[in-house]
């Protein structure tokens, strides 16, 4: 009885494998060559495994059963076989040497980051992402958006639950997208499993890594490299266009980046700001300070009732464009426009019960980052 | 004052008989310890370090997984229900950490205090003072870390590889108390190790050679060099963080002219090696175990030898396959994927012997074996879902995910705790002088084994799906494996309260067992008598090289 249930949890970890081939067990095919190969090298490995597992188990199980002491009392005295140890000694060498040859082409593939059409920066941030297209003055922060009431449980979860954001990351198929990567803060590993890219994001440092999408679509991921309280909470969308869409895409980008440059030497108004910054603030901050203003002690300080900030706005200006050193607080000069940077100073003076009444104008900021 | 009451350090064989009188003052001595508490504050003695470290490392056992209940609890259903990120992060580091350093690392010295003496037919350990302080350093290690959990900020929060900055810059206040903790656990780690040598290489019964050790000895003196090499390594990394969060250096912080990818190529040169000695001495387990209860010698004692040999000296050759996606140039990839997956060889060296050793057995079923086979079929598993993660373009798409964390627990439970009970079952009788109760141990072996199994094997495939590890909260894709593997967890978690209740049982009483307690045993230990007295081999005992 033992040992036929021994028998069976073998069998049953190796029949459990199986099954990797439906869907949602097993990595993704992907939409890339790279992400292909990547997938292949992965079951043929797995194919080998599953055959010595097969050999080395069936022949450790017919031990345990044909040699068990009711049938067979007299054990064997031997203890060396020159000729079988050679064997799996050079067996094994010979079939890892055919699959460092593949792995080996692979890698060098997924290394070539050289003649790229299109460069995205791609900035971790705790807890969101920036992204922009070099050269093209586009940019922009992509935040989470499922709402704090689905992760509670107070409403329902839907489909795309952790794994949607406010604003995805396009990109154009069939062109050859280099990416460079880096960090604000703390590591982060950018990973998109159906692009099979996962690069870490070091602050201080550039990684390099490239893609180029065979077909349209949607495709998620997050996060991969622990970075504190929220790290679950920082998803990726990939929106590949074809290639024409994604030109207007782009160009309409640019011509709203365009328009809100225009906006800095205007005067707005207390209202128009605190619209702009409510946007701002609930992408960018609340994962950190709450949606509320009421921070998170000691990390994170409230900003509601802050007298600190609130007694001296020249302090606020100075801690939103420059960070503070030496805590999470990161310097936000180069993340926004001086709009954004106006309208999120603007609504922090002003929202949750602080009435200062401060209008911060985005000239003002523009002045200070010249 | 507490040094003038210790008692005289066992005298080694070469000096005891040398004259009469002193000799037996000694013995007066013995005969007499310290009563209550300070016995085993100032004990010097091997047997009794050795219960005193399997007991802290059970109890640590119970704690680390504790935590780990907590997590699999939160992670029971998508969504935050029981903690908040910042506990749930807390948990996992110190789940990690407790069981790395507090649960397997003491469980194995506790093992070696007990049965390295007596495997090589010594009187005690070289350095039993030294062996009395290793131990006592490990309860203010691990007091000191569990306070931080109280601390304003909370705990460790960073993982137990506490990567920097994360760590440094960005640490909660208690990360300097965490530093103090781990350098406090290192030295006793490297204390243990040393004195571990100077026994197997300075007090080996007369006759006995180098490769007429038991693999349980070879294993442990490579692990201890393993050890002594790479302590210092962590202690450099850590006193670095120590700078950078209190002094203001720069080491891992870009701005300042450092590199956070230095802290992870040191802290891996260390973290490599260390795998190796969480697994290394379950090789020299399972050797002992599986011959014993297959009635045959160990195929191939000296390919043993060197393939443990080789495993250690390969592990100073492979830490930055950690690192396959941190960016480091494709020479560096290469050669990291090309060593880890020589590692294969010698490990499958090892499993092929075990087989060979039953084929043409005599094998029968009691727990340890039972332990020791489950540990040859889930080790290797582990061992498959290795050579996969060593393929580094594949790597790119399983590093950081559910699928690591499966395959190192499969190398870490059924693998080095597996091989720690066994060995439990397997000297429990040596220990009390009773045999375990059999069938209890049974029941535990088999919830252990359906329990384990359903808590790790399905993290294969929500890793392979797409599942970060270490997240509070998973998209919902995920949350039919999480669910099995939360239930998985607490049916191993309550399957070790019957662990409990066996040791228990066996030290009040049971089966009186023989000096030669398992029949198919062939090592000096099971030549003195169950339960072994205090003190053993005062004279030192006759060694006949056995076939081997």
């Amino acid at each position: 009885m033992r040992r036929k249930l021994a028998l069976m949890t073998g069998a049953g970890s190796l029949c459990g494998v199986t099954p990797a081939l439906a869907n949602g067990w097993n990595m993704p095919v992907g939409v890339t060559d790279v992400s292909r190969d990547i997938h292949s090298l992965h079951m043929t490995i797995f194919w080998i495994c599953v055959v010595i597992g097969v050999v080395v188990f069936g022949v450790m199980f017919y031990s345990l059963l044909r040699f068990r002491r009711s049938r067979h009392t007299d054990s064997a005295n031997f203890h060396e076989n020159t000729t079988v140890e050679i064997l799996w000694t050079t067996v094994p060498l010979l079939i890892l040497v055919g699959m460092a040859l593949p792995a080996t082409a692979t890698l060098r593939q997924m290394y070539d980051t050289s003649e790229a059409d299109l460069d995205v920066m791609i900035t971790g941030q705790q807890w969101r992402w920036r992204y922009e297209y070099l050269g093209e003055d586009v940019g922009f922060t992509s935040s989470l958006s499922t709402p704090r009431a689905q992760i509670t449980g107070e409403e329902e979860r839907q489909e795309h639950y952790l794994l949607e954001v406010d604003e995805p990351l396009v990109l154009p198929v069939g062109r050859k997208v280099r990416f460079l990567m880096t960090a604000d803060d703390v590591i982060h590993s950018w990973w998109v499993p159906e692009l099979a890219v996962k690069q870490d994001t070091i602050p201080g440092f550039v990684n390099e890594n490239w893609v180029r999408i065979n077909e349209p679509g949607i495709y998620r991921g997050q996060c991969a490299e622990l970075c504190g309280k929220d790290h679950a909470f920082m998803p990726i969308v990939v929106h590949a266009m074809e290639s024409d869409e994604f030109d207007t895409w782009l160009a309409d980008r640019k011509e709203a980046a365009a328009q809100e440059a225009l906006g800095v030497d205007r005067e707005w108004a207390l209202d128009e700001l605190m619209e702009r910054g409510e946007q701002v603030y609930n992408s960018v901050c609340a994962s950190c300070h709450q949606v509320d203003g009421s921070g998170s002690e000691p990390a994170f300080p409230a900003l509601a009732g802050n007298e600190q900030l609130l007694s001296d706005v020249e302090f606020h200006i100075d801690v939103v464009l420059n960070g503070v050193p030496g805590t999470p607080m990161a310097a936000y000069r180069n993340n926004m426009n001086p709009v954004e940077l106006a309208s999120v100073i603007t609504y922090e003076r002003n929202a949750w019960g602080n009435e200062t009444g401060d209008a911060v104008q985005p000239s003002e900021i523009q002045s200070r980052l010249e | 004052m507490a040094l003038n009451q210790l008692p005289k350090p066992t005298p080694q064989h070469s000096t005891a008989t040398a004259a009469g009188g002193v000799a037996e003052e000694t013995h007066d001595h013995h005969d007499q310890p310290p009563r209550g508490a300070l016995r085993w504050l100032l004990t010097t003695n091997h047997k009794e370090i050795g219960s005193m470290y399997l007991i802290f490392s059970l109890t640590m056992f119970f704690i680390g997984g504790i935590f780990a209940l907590v997590v699999r609890a939160e992670l029971f259903q998508p969504g935050l229900q029981l903690v908040q990120p910042e506990f749930f992060n807390q948990m996992t580091t110190m789940h990690g950490l407790i069981m790395v350093f507090g649960a397997v690392m003491p469980a194995f010295v506790g093992l070696a205090n007990w049965m390295v003496p007596l495997q090589v037919g010594a009187p005690d350990m070289a350095l039993p003072r030294l062996n009395n302080f290793s131990f006592w350093l490990l309860p203010v290690a691990f007091t000191l870390l569990l306070s931080t959990l109280l601390m304003p900020g909370g705990g460790p929060n960073f993982g137990w590889t506490f990567y920097a900055p994360l760590s440094t810059t960005y640490g909660p206040p208690s990360t300097t108390f965490f530093i103090l903790s781990l350098h406090i656990a290192g030295i006793s780690s490297i204390l243990g190790a040393i004195n571990i040598i100077a026994t197997i290489l300075n007090m080996r019964a007369p006759g006995m050679r180098m490769m007429d050790m038991p693999l349980f000895v070879w294993t442990w003196l490579i692990t201890a060099f393993l050890l002594i090499a790479v302590m210092p390594v962590l202690a450099g990394v850590i006193t670095m963080m120590l700078m950078d969060i209190n002094f203001g250096t720069s080491f891992f912080t870009a701005a300042g002219g450092g590199d956070p990818v230095l802290f992870q190529h040191l802290f891996w040169f260390f973290g490599h090696p260390e795998v190796y000695i969480m697994i290394l001495p379950a090789f020299g387990i399972v050797s002992a175990i599986i011959p014993t209860f297959a009635r045959k010698p160990l195929f191939g004692y000296a390919s043993m030898v060197y393939a443990t040999a080789s495993i250690a000296i390969l592990s100073f050759l492979v830490w930055a396959h950690h690192m396959f996606v941190v960016g480091m140039p494709l020479v560096a990839e290469l050669f990291f994927m090309y060593t880890t997956m020589l590692i294969a060889i010698p490990t499958g060296v090892k499993v092929f012997n075990w087989i060979a050793t039953l084929f043409r057995g005599s094998i029968t079923f009691e727990t340890p074996m039972l332990f020791a086979l489950a540990f040859v079929v889930l080790f290797t598993i582990g061992g498959f879902s290795g050579l996969m993660l060593a393929i580094s373009p594949a790597d790119f798409q399983y590093h950081d995910t559910y699928f690591v964390v499966a395959h190192f627990h499969y190398v870490l439970v059924p693998g080095a705790v597996f091989s720690i009970m066994a060995a439990v079952y397997y000297w429990l009788p040596k220990w009390t002088g009773h045999y375990a109760d059999e069938r209890l141990g049974q029941w535990h072996f088999w919830t252990s084994v359906i329990g384990v199994n359903l808590t790790f094997f399905p993290m294969h495939f929500s890793g392979l799906a797409g599942m970060p590890r270490r997240i509070p909260d998973y998209s919902l894709q995920f949350a039919d494996f999480n669910m099995v593997s939360s239930l998985g967890a607490f049916m191993f978690g309550a399957s070790q309260l019957i662990f409990v209740w066996v040791i228990i049982k066996c030290v009040r009483g049971g089966v009186k067992a023989p000096a030669q307690a398992w029949e198919g045993a062939g090592d000096l230990e099971w030549t003195v008598p169950s339960p072994a007295p205090l003190h053993t081999f005062e004279t030192p005992p006759e060694f006949k090289p056995t076939s081997h």
